[in-house]
Order: C-alpha cells, then structure tokens, then sequence
C-alpha cells in the first residue's frame, strides 16, 4: 500500500474539528466533542467513511440499551492489552455527532487516524445511519430494554429499526447477539453469547419484561429461566423461535456483591476462568459480550482473561470514590432494568445502606419520570438507613420510596444536590459506603461537583 | 372488614409507562387505613364477572401487546367492565386502557374496530406524538382542582355528546390537540392520557377511587379518614410550578 493520499478537505475538516474542541474546553465550556461533532460533518460528510476505512483492523460498532458504555470501555482496555491503539468516541457521545468528534479528535494533520482499530458505542436509534458511515468488523448487538420511551418508543420499534439495519450490512461484517435477549437474538448473527448458570436465574418474569410475545410471530414466549428483565432461556410456544446456544457461555458465575463476580465462560478457543471487578449479573453479560468480539478479532484466550481482572468501570457507570473518611460507590441509573439490578448488587450483602438518588428529567435522562414506578425499589424495604432525593425530579423519587415501604424516617428531599451531598455525608457513619445513584445529567452534576470540591478530576481527563 | 376487589386488567400486557404506580398507590393507601383490599389480575383467556369487581384499572401498552389484548379484551370482558360501572363500580383507564374502552378506534392502516362502550369516544390515529407533561384543570368531585401527568400518544381522542371530559388542559395536548379537553368521565369511570404514574401524584383522585369502591362494596355511602400527604402535594406542585413557567425552568441552579 502506497503512502496516503492527501485530502485538503478532509484534513481541513478533522483540523477545525479540533481546534473548536480544544478552544471550547479552554473556555471551560466542557469536553467539546459536541461543537467538533457538528463541525466536521458540515466541512467533510464523508470524513467518518474515510477515516473508519484506513484503519488497518477494521471498526467495532456497539450498541444497546444497558451496558454499552462498560463494554466499549472494556473492549477498549482488551484490544490495548492485545497490542491493538483503539480509536472511540467518549463515553455518552454516542450520536452521530460524537462519532465525527471522535475521528477528529483521533487523526493527525494528514488525516490518518492516531489508531489501528476503530470502537464506537452507538446510541439505538442512531444505529442505522452510523452503519451508512462505518462498515464494521464486528456489530455487537447487545440488548433491548424499555428505557427513555419518550425519546425512543417502544421497544419493538427498536428492534425493527436494527432488523432493517443488519439486513444491509456487508458479507465482511460478523454480527454478535446477546442470546439471552429475544429481541436481539432474533436478528441474523453468526455469534451468540449468554449466560448458562440456572444457580443465577428464576423461573419468573419481573412486572415491567418487555419481550413476553416472540418477536417472529407474535405468541407468548415461555421462560424456563430469567436472569434479568427479559433476558433468560426463552422458546416461543408456536414457532420454531427459541434461545440460541451461545458460542460464548458463562457457565458458573459466583456473585460476590458490590466487589466483583467470579465467571469461567466457554468459548470456542477454549475455556477462561477470570475474577471480574465490576459488580452485577448486568456486567457478567458486558464481559460476554467483550469476550465474543475479542474471539471473533482472535484475540487470545490468556490475554483476555488478564485483561478482564484488571478492568474497572467507565466513569459515573461504577466507581468509587474516597471522600474524607466515606466512600462513595457511584452508579448511573438510567431505566428500569438498569436500575432494579444496582439495587439488587448494592443489597447482596446485609445490612442498612446510606443512599443518595439524584433524579433529572432533562432531555438527556428521559422528560418522563413514570419508569420510576417500574423499578423494584420494594427491595429497599427494612434496607435503608436514610434516603436523600435530590434532582429536577427530588420530589416524585420520595413519593416512589414512600410507596414502596420505605419508612418516611428515613427520606430526605433536598432539591439542591451540594445540600443533599452534605446531607447525606453527615448521615452515613465514618468508614461507610454511600451509595449515590444519579441519572445522566445529574451525573454529570455530581462529576461536577466533586471536581469542583477536589474528590475526582474532570470528566474530558477519562 | 369485606375487602375492596379491585380487579388490575392485562398487567402482563399494558403495563407501561409505570402504569403499576397507580395500583400500588390504591393498594398502599387502602392498607394506611385498614382497609383490606384484594388485587386480580387478569390477563389473556380470564373472564370477569362484573359482581365480583369494586374497581377497575386498564393501563396502556405498546402497539403490538394491545393488539393483543384488544380481541381478548372485547370478546372476555369489555360487556363486563360496562355492567360493574352502571352498578357503580369505579374504573380507571389510561391510554391504551382507555382507547379500548371507547365506542371505537381506528388502527394505524385506517381500520375502525368497536370497542368496548364504555365511554362515547372515538380514537384515531394522528399525524405526530403528543409527548409531555400535563397540567390538568378539572371539577371533578365539586371543586376546581388540578391534575399533573405525563402524556405519551399519537392516538386523538375525540368526545361524542354521551360523555364529558375528565378536564381542560391548561399545558399539554390533551385528548387530542384540538379541543382542549382531556379525558373522559362517565359515571364512575375515568379515562385519560395521563401516565406519570397518575395517582402518587394527584392522591385525590386516587382517593376518590377508593371511595366509590368501597362505597359499591359496602352499598352505603362512606368517607376515608385524611392522610399526611405532604410528600404528594410537594410533588405535585414542583412540577405544577414548573410547567406552568413560561420558559425554562424555575429550579435551575446547580443543575
């Protein structure tokens, strides 16, 4: 291959891209990807085809309801452990735009990308005009939950939109399906990948499932085993549609609560024994899914395994973070299946647990708080020290608490969030974990927050 | 103490939106007051029989799960959910719930279907989404009062002469973006647009509905004791407050 061409445009567009970004964040108007991202596609709409077709091994496109973030990431941290310089956009900047900042950002004045491989979590509805601009190697189709139904309808206008979708991808593409999740499985894909661990399951579907009819045909579907949400071992009870056997299985997960899951998974290459440090049955199927796409580039096994125990999450989805003498474990919580499974990690082990719940209903966390009303917060009964509401929506989060048996004790509402922080560090003991759960944007509040007050550095540093 | 039966239709199928808020709501201020209160639900291939109900509640669904119900629903339990009501049983509809229960409705490839006669209204489909909060001025009950919710629908409602609305929009679009209306009363049943879940929200109404349902249990007319409802009212008026501001949003600061 020959040294190459130069595009005046191109590199033109990538360079305004990046000067806008970079005078944005010296403004301290945040990381700029959005002000590049609508830059560069009005100079050069062909920028995100070039850029993604020079890299040498290709793209990887992610996306889903729940858990792409911490899969991209955990990709990212693989395909660097394997040798490989991934080039992605940034956590949440899943548009199209974020996409245009991403290859800005990632190319030097040439435009030829600082990478070898492209990474890119894409936002559901965004899906099929990415795939107008990036042919992947790898499509990973993770899953469908109902989520911000305002923004996105329902659930199987979702999954209509990806079937559409994958039926104009190329014969280059290898599409990955979650097996467990009947919406996704439904779609054609050469690679499966689920959970094989009755010890993990139940036998019944929580109230607010959101796949009970077979996406072929229409009949009620039977679970001999639920995980999470819709996600188990599913048949339908007219047609030939069933679970698919994964290619890549977790066949014995041990939880161990807020500190980490055990998993030894099959896959075709062999089986992997790894101790993961992310939290939750939710994060067993983010590692499925970097595992089956880290098969499918041949990565191998060995370095997969060590890189699963080195990972920890992307930022505001779990972290902790050390403030004087507490801790505080941060989770995004974003739907009603995201949500009841934080719960249900943060309550694994006994005891009373100090909670700060910060609720927005700007464009960005979904204008409709009644998936509030979906999210099993019964399992907070006789569990909570003291739960301080905080948000846009501070108010309708303690009627929810309330209503779900929560003793009126132990609410607190405190609509600004410095307030509530200090509420709830002065409630909780020293030594104890405070377990703050925010939407998207009020997420990025607390980010702000405890950057302003020193805990954590900027959200563009990750 | 005989319980209050109230009978929750397709919680499989049409429950979204957080449509199960407002059962919760029933269940939990009936139980702050003693009084017992026994939940069935039923779905696909149930039959109802209208003796046996005080109260109804039919929340809304997606397009493929109510094309579902919607033959079920017509062919097992819309005559009987019409005859519990001209006993005085209380029912409350939302959304999809309360498109069924209209004299009919046009599908989105333009066919009318009948539905279940509840109330005289007719739905069809409409050219955009309605998406939104709602602020809601209604008498209902006597004295003026206000109701917040969340609507979600393409769907316009349009009232015929036998029904009147449950209220007027004061922000939002209401039955059907025209008219001004939202929702439908006809004696003791309620259908609306009105998701958010309804009922933590406006605890009157949900408090009304308890009312009429014990009242038909028990063949007599009773009052409930109050509760502290602080918590609700709070609730209420934040988003009251907000919405009715003519731009923007009142709580902005740290946010």
């Amino acid at each position: 291959m020959g040294p190459p061409t130069m595009k005046p445009r191109l590199s033109a567009a990538l360079l305004a891209g990046r000067a806008a970004a970079t005078l944005s964040r010296r403004l301290g108007r945040g990381g700029g990807t959005v002000i590049a991202g609508h830059l560069v596609p009005r100079i050069a709409p062909a920028a995100l085809k070039d850029v993604t077709q020079a890299l040498p091994n290709g793209s990887i496109v992610v996306s889903g309801t729940n858990g792409k973030t911490t899969t991209t990431r955990l990709l990212s941290h693989l395909l660097r452990a394997s040798g490989m310089r991934p080039i992605h956009n940034r956590a949440g900047a899943n548009l199209l735009s974020g996409l245009y900042s991403a290859v800005a950002q990632a190319t030097d004045w040439q435009a030829r990308p600082r990478g070898d491989v492209g990474l890119f979590e894409v936002d559901e509805a965004t899906l099929p005009k990415a795939l107008e601009h990036i042919h992947p190697r790898v499509l990973l189709l993770h899953n469908i939950f109902r989520d911000q139904l305002d923004r996105y309808g329902e659930v199987h206008f979702v999954a209509g939109l990806w079937r559409e979708a994958t039926e104009h991808l190329r014969d280059s593409t290898t599409v990955a399906v979650n097996a467990d999740d009947p919406l996704v499985a439904a779609l054609p894909a050469a690679l499966t990948y689920g959970i094989a661990d009755p010890g993990v399951g139940t036998t019944t579907l929580p109230h607010a499932a959101d796949a009970r009819l077979c996406p072929v045909c229409g009949a009620a579907l039977r679970y001999d085993l639920v995980y999470y949400g819709h996600l188990g071992h599913y048949a339908c009870t007219r047609c030939e549609f069933a679970r698919p056997t994964p290619t890549v299985a977790a066949t014995q997960v041990e939880l161990l609560g807020d500190q980490g899951t055990n998993v030894i998974v099959e896959t075709p290459a062999g089986t992997l024994r790894a101790n993961l440090r992310l939290p939750g049955l939710y994060n067993v199927y983010n590692a499925l899914a970097a595992i089956a796409v880290c098969n499918a580039l041949g990565i191998k096994r060995d370095v997969i395994a060590r890189g699963l125990e080195t990972f920890t999450a992307a930022f505001g989805r779990l972290e902790r973070i050390q403030v004087e003498d507490r801790q505080l474990f941060l989770a995004l919580v974003k739907n009603p299946v995201g949500f009841t499974e934080v719960l249900r990690t943060i309550l694994t082990s006994p005891g009373r647990r100090t909670l700060l719940i910060a609720i927005n209903d700007l464009f960005a966390d979904g204008t409709d708080v009644s998936w509030l009303w979906d999210v099993e917060f019964e399992r907070l009964c006789g569990r909570v020290n003291v739960a301080v509401c905080t948000g846009l929506r501070a108010e309708d989060m303690a009627v929810r608490l309330k209503y779900a048996g929560v003793e009126s004790s132990r609410l607190r509402v405190e609509p600004d969030l410095d307030r509530a922080l200090e509420l709830t560090l002065r409630a909780a003991e020293p030594g104890e974990t405070i377990y703050v759960l925010p939407t998207y944007t009020a997420m990025l509040s607390m980010r702000e927050l405890l950057h302003r007050t020193g805990y954590v550095g900027a959200f563009w540093e990750d | 103490m005989t319980p209050i039966r109230l009978v929750h239709l397709y919680p499989d199928l049409m429950s979204v939106y957080g449509d199960r808020g407002n059962v919760l709501t029933l269940m939990r201020r009936a139980e702050w007051r003693n009084i017992p209160l026994v939940v069935t639900e039923l779905s696909v291939g149930d039959t109802l029989d209208p003796s046996e109900v005080d109260l109804v509640f039919f929340g809304g669904g997606q397009d493929r799960e109510q094309s579902v119900v919607s033959p079920d629903f017509l062919a097992q339990k819309a005559a009987a959910v019409c005859q519990a009501v001209e006993d005085g049983a209380a029912v409350l509809s939302v959304c999809g719930g309360y498109q069924l229960l209209g004299a009919s409705y046009t599908t989105v490839d333009g066919q009318e279907l009948p539905g279940g006669g509840l109330f005289d209204v007719r739905s069809v489909p409409g050219p955009r989404r309605h998406i939104g909060n709602v602020l809601v001025e209604t008498t209902l009950g006597g004295q003026p009062r206000t109701l917040i919710g969340f609507e979600n629908h393409s769907g316009r409602t349009y009232l015929g002469t036998d029904v009147r609305p449950l209220g007027r929009v004061v922000v939002g679009a209401g039955n059907n973006g025209e008219d001004g209306t939202e929702g439908a009363v006809y004696r003791g049943a309620i259908g609306c647009y009105l998701h958010g879940s309804l009922l933590p929200k406006n605890p009157w109404l949900a408090d009304r509905l308890l009312t009429q349902a014990l009242a038909h249990r028990l063949g007599e007319p009773v009052t409930l004791e109050p509760l502290d409802d602080t918590l609700e009212e709070d609730a209420h008026t934040a988003v009251a407050t907000r919405i009715r501001a003519p731009r923007g949003r009142v709580r902005s600061g740290a946010w």
